[in-house]
């Protein structure tokens, strides 16, 4: 069954793949999202059993596939908690997002490709989460990073989106070498790649040290650092994260399955899998604790000044990445698969809604063209809101339980790192408020602001059938156009409009059904039975913290949506006059904290310099003595026998007799003297 | 008396001057074929003074025909040096630099 | 004595008729000096007994050859005097290679054994005993042995001749010539034509 559940999508993607234009669009629609949904019915069944119900992990082996010398890696499914909790999200998501892309897609031309594109990420995601080894985990790893590129530049012709496929590519890439070597120096070290044995000799290997260039290090840090290298670059913590909001140049669907649900997990994931390595390092542990919180603190605050309604919730989800790892860094690893579980249900409804915004928008993306949807798309605006409760942690919303679950962890925690974490948490928990009621207020609050938009002028002048046309003419030859212009945005079709909904229910219930079962003290231990390094120390110390730390992010909640409230509904041009007046902060913001133009100025420009002085090398040193060298040396001796071909037949005459007279007194000395 | 050494000695004398003789004078074509009949006296000198010396008549057998090669060789050389002076109405050779590589 | 007064006289003129035709500044000195070379050589070929092959050598080279020689330094108009720079350069190249050979030669004479010939020997082409004349015993030893290179001389001094003749030919125009093959070819209808002659008119030719 398992088997079932990852090559269906893959078989669909082939069919649809392949098929392209000869198949045509419905086949390849019908065929991927038919086998998505299958595939998730199977996911949900797996998580039945042996999640809640407890049945027994298995693996189950495919095939051989690398047998050499103590290497041994075998294409095999392993079934656990940690992966039924990761096939029901990436599943669901996915078919949900293959139902959805037949709304939002409809008049792309490349459907076919599209399709199997998705179809062709679950299943390299599906390989990644069933992983029985290293190996194939990172065939897995690999798979989505290709899927991404694929995806993020799936309108080639556009030359930003073929930039961004490239960034999100390379960027990965490094973060991937050091997986490799992680992966590298995990079998040196256990002689094993597969989870099991790894995972059940990582105590043993507690205190080991190697050295390197003469000084001590401790093994288990340095794998497991070079291994969260690897999921900082899938996951797009600080430092590997600049390739995320480039990423949006990726059809809306893409962002809500890749960026948001699946792939930028498989950090998560990875770190959470080999739990029992990093709890043998507290090292690495707490860098992984600091890097997180790093991350979310960043992202967030970025997001507070973005106008892309896309980029804010992909630095939304940066953040959000964060406080995954910082919970998975203070050990308490159900937390933080838990915020993953939540996380994927309201970040790709937060997604999908806003794919509705701008489809109904006419592709506009700019929040400054929005304001007042919530009259024109009252379904949208209502998911909206549904997804925007639940990432603020709104009382008894997915969001909620998962968020608070991980601070508290942090802070039960007790280590330094722990509660740093807990305090930048808090106040990535004000800021992630903020930006997200500002997000809801700037788009569906307010008056309207779209005339000035240019997608909806487009709209206008080559849509005949709205009732602009009249105004078109008009509004063509009069002055920057305000208010609606007279252009009204419609819902989405159902096929958009029934994935927002599921996603909806599980954005509101899924926390309140499921926090005990991942989080609890006693039923956590039961559900994850070791697949994670689950502390019921840890979580029974959760449960028993002082109440101003249980209330400290409902407090965080209000106050951030207190001030949105404040600075874009009552005082509007209250935050043009915080830019203003705090031009430097504001400017640190929007450059991203300027970490663009450092990579440029250090990666870019510098491999430039690199590559021009190796150039330089190659032409005069290599180029020089080698084959130009032999080529102009040639060259010069040929002019100089060039004259001995002088054309006069007397000086042919005289060569003669010289090479007469050499040969003779070459030759009669020695046979004179034989004699 | 007069042996064999001597005959030769004058030979390589003969033929000493013949090759002086081309390389003194470039530009007189007609003084470098004479200069050839010098050294192809010489050669025959040689093989008389060899013939004689050894009672083999071969080598005035071959003298013979070393003359007619000169013969005719002298004949070809002088009527090419004809057309030559004909074409460019000077013999100075040193003109004539079309194989020039 | 008188053999070496002869010998001495022969050579030493000789060597110097060479030097001489070499170095002359005159052409046609030059070639008078040849001539006089090729006199000397043909004595010298006499003392040592080869008198038909002195006799060819005075008629063939010199009635021939030299005189070739002579008729085309008369025939080309040449400006002589430029055709002599030069000479002070080249020499020392010359003399050396000269001197070289010479020298190599000589040391291949000196060197070389000669004990088969006895230096005082009577010298003569064919053995005592056999009374046959130089040109007779050539002549037996040619048309007989070396029949075949006999008959491959006569071929090139063919080819010379039809060489000499194809390359300095030249077609004057203007001069009439006949064209036996064109002659006899011709046809009456070509040269001929039927005229109808009235009386009193005249013909148009």
């Amino acid at each position: 069954m398992i088997q079932l559940l990852v090559f269906l999508p893959l078989i669909a993607a082939l069919i649809a793949g392949l098929g392209n234009r000869m198949l045509g669009n419905a086949v390849a629609k019908s065929v991927t999202t038919g086998a998505l949904f299958v595939s998730a019915a199977l996911a949900w069944v797996v998580f039945a059993d042996v999640g809640l119900g407890h049945g027994a992990t298995y693996t189950v082996t495919v095939l051989d596939w690398i047998s050499s010398g103590d290497m041994r890696v075998d294409w095999a499914f392993k079934v656990d908690a940690l992966t039924a909790v990761m096939l029901v999200v990436i599943t669901t998501v996915s078919a949900l997002v293959h139902l959805y892309s037949w709304g939002y897609m409809a008049e792309d031309p490349d459907q076919p490709r599209f399709f199997a594109y998705l179809s062709l990420f679950t299943f390299a995601m599906l390989m990644l989460v069933t992983a029985d080894n290293l190996v194939q985990m990172f065939f897995g790893w690999e798979g989505v990073g290709l899927a991404s590129y694929l995806l993020i530049g799936f309108w080639y012709y556009k030359p930003s989106a073929n930039a961004a496929a490239i960034k999100a590519f390379v960027v990965n890439r490094v973060g991937d070498f050091g997986f490799s070597l992680g992966i590298f120096g995990t079998f040196l070290v256990f002689k094993t790649v597969k989870f099991d044995a790894i995972l059940a000799a990582a105590p043993g290997m507690g205190g080991a040290t190697f050295h390197f260039l003469g000084a001590p290090v401790d093994v288990m840090t340095c794998l497991c650092l070079l291994l969260f290298v690897g999921a900082m670059g899938k996951s797009a913590q600080l430092g590997l994260h600049t390739w995320l909001p480039d990423a949006m140049e990726g059809p809306t669907p893409v962002s809500a399955l890749i960026h948001a649900a699946t792939m930028v997990t498989a950090g998560v994931f990875m770190v959470c899998r080999l739990s029992p390595m990093f709890e043998t390092s507290a090292t690495a542990l707490a860098v992984v604790t600091y890097v997180g919180a790093a991350t979310a603190l960043f992202a967030a605050t970025v997001a507070c000044v973005q106008t892309d309604i896309k980029r804010v919730i992909a630095y939304s989800t940066c953040s959000q990445l964060g406080y995954m790892f910082f919970a998975a860094g203070s050990g308490a690893y159900g937390a933080a698969m838990f915020h993953l579980f939540t996380h994927a249900f309201f970040k790709a409804l937060l997604f999908l809604g806003a794919g509705a915004v701008i489809h109904s928008m006419h592709h506009e993306q700019d929040m400054k063209f929005y304001g007042g949807l919530r009259k024109q798309l009252p379904l949208t605006f209502a998911a909206m809101t549904i997804g925007t409760l639940s990432l603020t942690g709104f009382f008894f919303t997915s969001g909620y339980y998962s968020k608070d679950a991980i601070l508290e962890s942090a802070f039960a925690r007790g280590t330094e790192a722990g509660v740093v974490a807990f305090a930048i948490g808090a106040f990535v928990a004000f800021l992630t408020s903020f930006y997200s009621w500002r997000l809801a207020f700037l788009t569906f609050f307010g008056a309207p602001r779209w005339a000035a938009s240019e997608h909806i002028q487009h709209a206008l002048h080559h849509a005949p059938d709205t009732e602009a046309a009249a105004d078109s003419d008009t509004a063509s030859h009069a002055p920057v156009p305000a208010g609606d212009g007279g252009y009204h945005p419609h819902e989405s079709p159902w096929t958009m409009l029934l994935p927002l909904g599921l996603l909806a229910i599980g954005a509101l219930f899924a926390g309140y059904i499921f926090h005990t079962t991942f989080l609890g003290a006693e039923a956590g231990p039961a559900f994850w039975r070791g697949s994670v390094a689950f502390s019921a120390h840890l979580a029974t110390a959760t449960e028993a913290l002082p109440g101003w730390v249980i209330w400290t992010p409902s407090v965080a909640f209000f106050a951030g949506l207190l001030l949105a409230w404040q600075n874009y509904i009552r005082d509007p041009a209250a935050p043009a006059q915080f830019a203003r007046t705090f031009r430097g902060l504001y400017g640190f913001l929007v450059h991203k904290w300027y970490f663009d133009e450092l990579y440029n100025f250090v990666f870019v420009r510098g491999a430039l310099v690199f590559g021009r002085l190796f150039w330089r090398a190659d032409k005069q040193v290599i180029d020089r003595f080698g084959p130009d060298g032999i080529a102009s040396a040639v060259t010069a001796s040929a002019g100089v026998a060039k004259r001995f071909q002088s054309g006069l037949i007397y000086s042919y005459a005289l060569v003669m007799l010289i090479g007469i007279a050499a040969a003779a007194t070459w030759f009669v000395p020695r046979a004179l003297g034989g004699q | 008396m007069i042996g064999l050494g001597h005959y030769l000695t004058v030979g390589a004398i003969l033929f000493a001057l013949g090759v002086l003789g081309i390389i003194i004078n470039r530009k007189n074509v007609i003084i470098i074929l004479m200069s050839i009949e010098l050294i192809l006296l010489s050669v025959n000198i040689n093989f008389v003074a060899f013939s004689s010396f050894a009672h083999d008549l071969v080598g005035q057998v071959f003298a013979m025909f070393v003359l007619t090669v000169a013969a005719a060789e002298a004949a070809i050389g002088l009527a090419i040096l004809v057309i030559y002076f004909r074409n460019r109405g000077t013999i100075q050779v040193d003109d004539i630099t079309m194989m020039k590589g | 004595m008188t053999e070496a007064f002869a010998f001495y006289l022969f050579a030493g003129l000789v060597v110097a008729s060479g030097t001489c035709t070499i170095l002359s500044r005159n052409p046609v000195h030059s070639v008078l000096w040849l001539i006089l070379a090729f006199f000397n050589a043909s004595g010298l070929f006499v003392l040592l007994g080869a008198e038909f092959l002195a006799m060819i050598l005075v008629i063939v080279y010199v009635g021939a050859v030299a005189v070739l020689f002579l008729f085309v330094v008369m025939m080309l108009d040449v400006d002589f005097k430029s055709l002599k720079s030069g000479f002070t350069r080249a020499l020392p190249l010359g003399l050396t290679i000269a001197l070289i050979l010479l020298v190599e030669i000589l040391m291949v004479v000196g060197g070389a054994a000669f004990g088969t010939f006895a230096p005082n020997a009577a010298h003569a082409p064919v053995l005592a005993g056999n009374h046959m004349t130089n040109t007779q015993a050539l002549g037996s030893l040619i048309y007989t042995r070396y029949v075949y290179v006999f008959q491959a001389a006569g071929m090139v001094l063919l080819t010379a001749m039809i060489g000499a003749i194809v390359l300095t030919h030249r077609t004057r125009p203007g001069t009439k010539r006949q064209n036996i093959g064109e002659q006899v070819a011709r046809q009456p209808g070509e040269v001929t034509r039927k005229v109808h002659a009235v009386s009193g008119e005249g013909v148009e030719l």
